[in-house]
């Protein structure tokens, strides 16, 4: 019996879990709702190539929401980065080319992110305002570098860097995901295990305390949103590739990534952070909409769906209040009285093997 | 501290701070709100640098342009703020380490050795006996005077020769106010020095070895505790704080 609860409290505190379980359910009621779509391996692939531009920003967002600030000029880098590409697609010959491409596209991202930290850090400015002004600044010059225009990146599918970030793995799997994957893992271990990480978290915790304690505030809040900028390009350069035609209005999802961080329980007050909750959050977000269409319900339903969606998640990791389960099996302790032991022997087990 | 002098803007914090703590000595800091204390504080801690005056450790001139947090803590100045000395939301293992992280080459923490640390100075140095609070504990579980024994602790931990205990009493009970009252005889025990402020004067009087009283801005006097009795230092401040001190001083 206690290995049972010791399981169930170790898988109660991995990350995510809780909207992991919430992405499993959604998929068994889209299974039995739409079993002709949801059945077939096609549209798991799909969501595959579709949802990683969303994750990966949210990713990024999900570490400035942590540090307590707040991102919303990520769709103009979306679509500045991917300018880049394509204008180093063009210029260049797309063999070297798009590796020039791809680095404009990372510094651009960068300096936005840098020029956004300067303001909210050094200057003081509001982070939801800061960025606001630089998201309507920066996807009005990436209109004007475009002249409002598409660029479509001629030879996409025969190209290298085509084939290494967005191509298909045994022919079938978009690489994408595997990218976001690893972009979810390595910013968990900066968030969880860096000096840098824990930076953040102090600081959207309690500035004035990582202040006194000897975090660096102001220099981690710029290196963070320079960060995020440069997570934000990568987006950016994915979506581009995987599309193979840069349009302005390709980062067009402001919305769906921050309830993508939110629903995977990250606390908008800041001071913690749960990336892979994140990684959850955006597979829900964006498996919704394909799955009310595909249970032929109208497609007007879609939002209304989603909205309840997201509430009953948000309303699920307010009640277990650090968004884990081994919080929540607490708090419903009753519902298992007949098996549960006596909560003080269980205390005094724990210290009878702690000072050892 | 010789000639400290801040101004917020046009707004003069502190003048002509002059201070000395001896090697092992425990001074009360005592002053009425807004007199002082905390920016006194955060010049010492190096948190914001004086607009002019100088600062000695240990015989050696500071240099207020490369004068921060860390630098104090490499100094041996700690401190342990009535509120601010912890993450709430954060467990336990990290608020002994913050800022001063245990980290390979590239900046990734030693979880396995700063929990063990933790856990020794939390069994060790604070004697923590608490049920169910580990080093994977939240601080937000924590009583406030066991918030106040972990920042203790820790201070104790980095070897500070100088601990400043800034209101480390307020909205404790009695018993814990008791508990941070005996930290403080173990840092003068362990040949420490200390600045202690607060608002409860029987405390400060207990654990000081000598009373400086911080008036707006300025130093109003500096009383060795051998010279008077907790009830004189009541009075005496009383007095002070109806101005009527103003005169023999000025």
């Amino acid at each position: 019996m206690n290995s049972v609860r010791s399981l169930v409290k170790f898988v109660g505190r991995l990350e995510g879990f809780p909207i992991a379980m919430v992405l499993l359910g959604l998929y068994i009621a889209l299974i039995i709702a739409a079993p002709a779509v949801f059945t077939h391996p096609l549209i798991y692939i799909s969501f595959l190539e579709t949802v990683p531009p969303t994750l990966i920003a949210a990713l990024g967002l999900t570490l400035v929401i942590t540090a307590g600030e707040i991102d919303l000029s990520f769709p103009a880098v979306v679509s500045l980065s991917g300018f880049a590409l394509s204008w180093g697609w063009k210029t260049f010959d797309p063999a070297f080319g798009a590796w020039i491409g791809i680095g404009l596209a990372l510094a651009a991202g960068a300096l936005v992110g840098y020029i956004n930290g300067v303001m909210v850090a050094r200057i003081g400015v509001p982070s939801i305002m800061a960025t606001l002004a630089a998201n309507f600044f920066w996807y009005g010059i990436s209109i004007l570098l475009a002249g409002g225009l598409q660029v479509t990146l001629k030879g996409s599918q025969d190209n290298f860097v085509h084939q290494l970030l967005v191509g298909r793995l045994f022919g079938a799997v978009p690489v994408q995901a595997f990218w976001a994957l690893a972009l979810a893992a390595l910013l968990w271990f900066i968030l969880n295990r860096h000096k840098f990480g824990e930076g953040i978290m102090f600081i959207g915790d309690n500035a004035n305390v990582a202040r006194v304690m000897g975090v660096n505030v102001e220099a981690t809040r710029v290196r963070l949103f320079a960060l995020q900028g440069m997570i934000a390009a990568f987006a950016g350069i994915i979506v581009t590739l995987d599309i193979g035609v840069f349009y302005p209005d390709q980062g067009n999802f402001l919305l769906p990534a921050m309830a993508s961080v939110f629903i995977g329980g990250t606390s908008i007050a800041g001071g913690a952070g749960s990336v892979f909750g994140t990684v959850f959050g955006a597979y829900v977000i964006g498996s919704l909409a394909a799955g009310v269409v595909a249970t032929t319900i109208s497609g007007y339903w879609v939002q209304v769906v989603e909205g309840v969606v997201m509430a009953a998640v948000i309303v699920l990791n307010a009640a277990t209040g650090k968004g884990n389960m081994a919080a929540l099996s607490s708090r419903f302790r009753h519902w298992r009285a007949p098996v549960a032991s006596n909560p003080r022997q269980e205390l005094l087990q724990k210290d009878d093997t702690a000072p050892s | 501290m010789v000639n400290i002098e801040k101004y917020f803007g046009l707004v003069r914090a502190l003048t002509n701070i002059n201070l000395e703590v001896g090697r092992n000595e425990i001074v009360g800091l005592i002053g009425d709100n807004g007199a002082g204390k905390s920016t006194m504080v955060k010049i010492l801690t190096g948190v914001f640098p004086p607009t002019s005056g100088e600062l000695y450790v240990a015989g050696r001139k500071v240099d207020f342009r490369r004068y921060n947090v860390q630098s104090a803590h490499a100094h041996g100045i700690e401190t342990v703020y009535q509120d601010k000395s912890l993450g709430e939301k954060q467990v336990l293992w990290r608020n002994f380490f913050i800022g001063r992280e245990i980290v390979n080459r590239f900046g990734f923490i030693d979880v396995k050795k700063e929990k063990a640390i933790a856990n020794e100075i939390m069994v060790n140095t604070i004697g923590f006996r608490s049920k169910g609070i580990t080093v994977d504990s939240n601080v937000s579980q924590l009583s406030g005077g066991e918030r106040q024994g972990i920042a203790i602790g820790r201070a104790m931990y980095f070897e500070a020769d100088l601990i400043i205990l800034d209101e480390p009493t307020v909205a404790l009970s009695l018993k814990e106010v008791a508990k941070v009252i005996n930290f403080v005889h173990k840092i003068k025990e362990g040949g420490k020095a200390s600045i202690y402020i607060s608002h409860s004067i029987p405390d400060v009087y207990e654990v000081s070895d000598r009373f400086i009283v911080l008036d707006r801005g300025e130093i109003g006097a500096s009383i060795p505790k051998k010279d008077i009795s907790l009830k004189d230092l009541d009075g005496f401040l009383l007095d002070f704080a109806h101005g009527l001190k103003d005169k023999e001083y000025s």
